[in-house]
């Protein structure tokens, strides 16, 4: 009878494989549950659509552009929708992180001899694939509504990649709240400020329009520096240390996230 | 292949745990076998979840030693976790996969070949009755099958020592049947089955040895027998249509005892058929009508009144 109990020869952890098991159970359970994305991708569509043909033709106007109204204000906004998109995925991240959190699965996985932190790469990288798609229709909806870049080849591809990196720090930092969070409900309130932000920056009106106060915020909070970037790359803008500034706070935002989620996933299980 | 039968797949030793002010471990000492079913026998908040989550490195205890399968809990986890599996009272399953999806990501996991995970996926699915279901998310089993494909998922890494936390609780008596028929089978293959149940019964049906457990204490340890043995508790319960009758019933039998109920009284018995049918002769023989007669075996209430002294003995014992 073989009944003795022995320490398995190989220990060892394989982080990138586990990864991309955590990486496929997250792209099945987002195929599994498609209402989630649709959601997460009509929010800065229909946001699209209020402010460029709701408020488009007087904001335009006040932009004091050459060509002025609505077909003004769409390349102005587009970059903060696209923004928008991220974060709204985000929040989506951080939701089913709340939801993983509360389901016995994840238990099995803290008692499983894998790479821990594969269940939150897993999540990252679900993410943004998930935000690469919900980038993709909210562009290619901006452009069916009148938005006009100017940037070549070369600038859509550090556009692309300028938004891989906000997307990597935001999905990071979702991931630390999303842990936080006890509840469902609260993941999705603790994100709120992240969805709000773009308004409380350049993103929808320029911030010398704004009061003292809320343009002294609004000039140095991270998504204004984010949203420059964008816009300097698409509409072929100068960048300014924008680009810098921006990359700056991604880089701090992804590695608080990450340290941060990592030290919440390592935390005495308590559920 | 170096045998070493004489180390436990299990042993503690001291172990303590407490959340805040509230002690749910107060020194535990216990040593499974290997290859061995080993019950811990607690009603709800007795700590037995507590225990399975300490020695299935979900938490650190507050104080003690230990050691699964050979390694210390504390200092090794990363060994226990590839020695054991854990089936916990709640299921541990995703809920937005189908049941075979379940196991593919538990097989991918344990680095088994794609062939070999998919092979054995196949091969448990078969075992647990859930091939029909096998296409289907899991949001859609029923509790029973949802516990089954639990289990299932521990078994894809062939744990040595396997943790099964209240495994029927919430399940029909049917499905409860089917799993303690699973955990028969397992331990048919070799492997330690640490196992914390509320029901006497299925400690039992089960279990080497019992251990019962209460507010953080270990009050008995023995096989089945042994504590039955010292659990009385079993007794006939009759009941009678017309109050008259009860004394008369009283009289003739001597030893019973009135019950809450103003018409039925308490036999003690050991629910044998002969003491039954000692009992029915002598209502016979004196003609006493019996409106309804019931064996009351002894269960996990009167393991807690022999034991404790009092089912709900925090009430009498001062902090």
């Amino acid at each position: 009878m073989s009944t003795q109990v022995q320490a398995p020869a190989n220990l060892r952890f394989h982080p990138v494989r586990d990864s991309a098991t955590m990486l496929r159970r997250n792209l099945k359970r987002m195929l599994r549950y498609p209402s989630m994305t649709l959601t997460l991708v009509g929010m800065p569509v229909v946001f699209l659509l209020l402010f460029v043909y709701v408020f488009g033709g007087t904001l335009g106007a006040g932009l004091g552009g050459v060509s002025g109204g609505r077909a003004e204000y769409v390349n102005y906004v587009a970059p903060a929708i696209i923004l928008m998109t991220v974060t709204a995925t985000v929040q989506g991240t951080a939701i089913s992180i709340a939801m993983d959190m509360t389901e016995g699965i994840i238990a099995r996985f803290r008692t499983m001899h894998i790479a821990r932190v594969s269940v939150l790469t897993g999540h990252v990288l679900g993410s943004v694939i998930q935000t690469a798609f919900s980038l993709t229709v909210v562009t290619g909806v901006a452009l069916l509504v009148g938005f006009r870049p100017a940037a070549g080849l070369g600038a859509w591809l550090a556009t692309a990649g300028f938004l891989l990196a906000v997307t990597f720090a935001l999905v990071w930092l979702a991931v630390a709240l999303g842990q936080v969070s006890k509840t469902v409900e609260s993941a999705s309130n603790v994100l709120m400020p992240l969805v709000l932000l773009p308004f409380l920056g350049s993103g929808f009106v320029p911030t010398d329009s704004m009061p003292a106060g809320l343009r002294w915020f609004a000039e140095y909070q991270p998504f204004t520096s984010i949203i420059e970037t964008l816009r300097g790359l698409l509409m072929d803008k100068p960048l300014g240390n924008n680009a810098w500034i921006a990359l700056a706070w991604c880089a701090v935002l992804a590695l608080g996230g990450y340290l941060w989620s990592k030290k919440l996933f390592n935390r005495e299980y308590s559920r | 292949m170096t045998t070493r039968h004489f180390q436990p797949a299990i042993a503690v030793t001291g172990l303590r745990k407490s959340f805040g002010d509230h002690v749910v471990l107060d020194g535990i000492d216990l040593t499974v076998p290997q290859g061995t079913v080993f019950s811990l026998l607690g009603a709800n908040g007795a700590g037995k979840t507590t225990m399975v989550k300490i020695l299935s490195t979900l938490i650190s205890a507050d104080a003690g030693d230990a050691r699964v399968a050979g390694h210390d809990v504390a200092g090794e986890p990363d060994a226990v976790r590839a020695a054991i599996g854990v089936t916990g009272q709640f299921s541990a399953v995703d809920n937005l996969l189908t049941g075979r999806e379940n196991l593919h990501l538990m097989a991918d996991l344990h680095h088994l070949a794609r062939g070999d995970g998919r092979a054995r996926a196949t091969a448990l699915l078969e075992r647990f009755d859930l091939v029909e279901a096998a296409g289907k998310p899991v949001s859609t089993y029923s509790g029973g099958m949802r516990r089954r494909l639990d289990l299932a998922l521990t078994l894809v890494g062939s744990p040595r020592v396997i943790f099964l936390d209240e495994p029927t609780t919430g399940l029909d008596p049917r499905s409860r049947r089917e799993m303690w028929q699973i955990v028969r089978d397992l331990v048919a293959d070799g492997v330690t089955i640490f196992l914390t149940t509320q029901y006497l019964e299925e400690a039992d049906e089960l279990a080497d040895r019992i251990a019962v457990l209460d507010h953080g204490r270990v009050v008995a340890e023995g096989t089945a027998d042994e504590l039955t043995r010292r659990i009385p508790g079993g007794h006939v319960r009759l009941r009678f249509a017309d109050p008259q009758v009860v004394d008369t019933a009283l009289r003739a039998l001597g030893e019973a005892a009135r019950d809450s109920d103003a018409l039925a009284l308490r036999v003690p018995s050991d629910g044998s058929l002969r003491s039954l049918k000692t009992l029915i002769d002598r209502l016979e023989d004196r003609a006493i009508e019996v409106a309804e007669l019931s064996v009351h075996t002894p269960d996990l209430d009167d393991v807690f009144l022999a034991l404790t002294g009092n089912p709900k003995n925090e009430k009498v014992t001062s902090r």
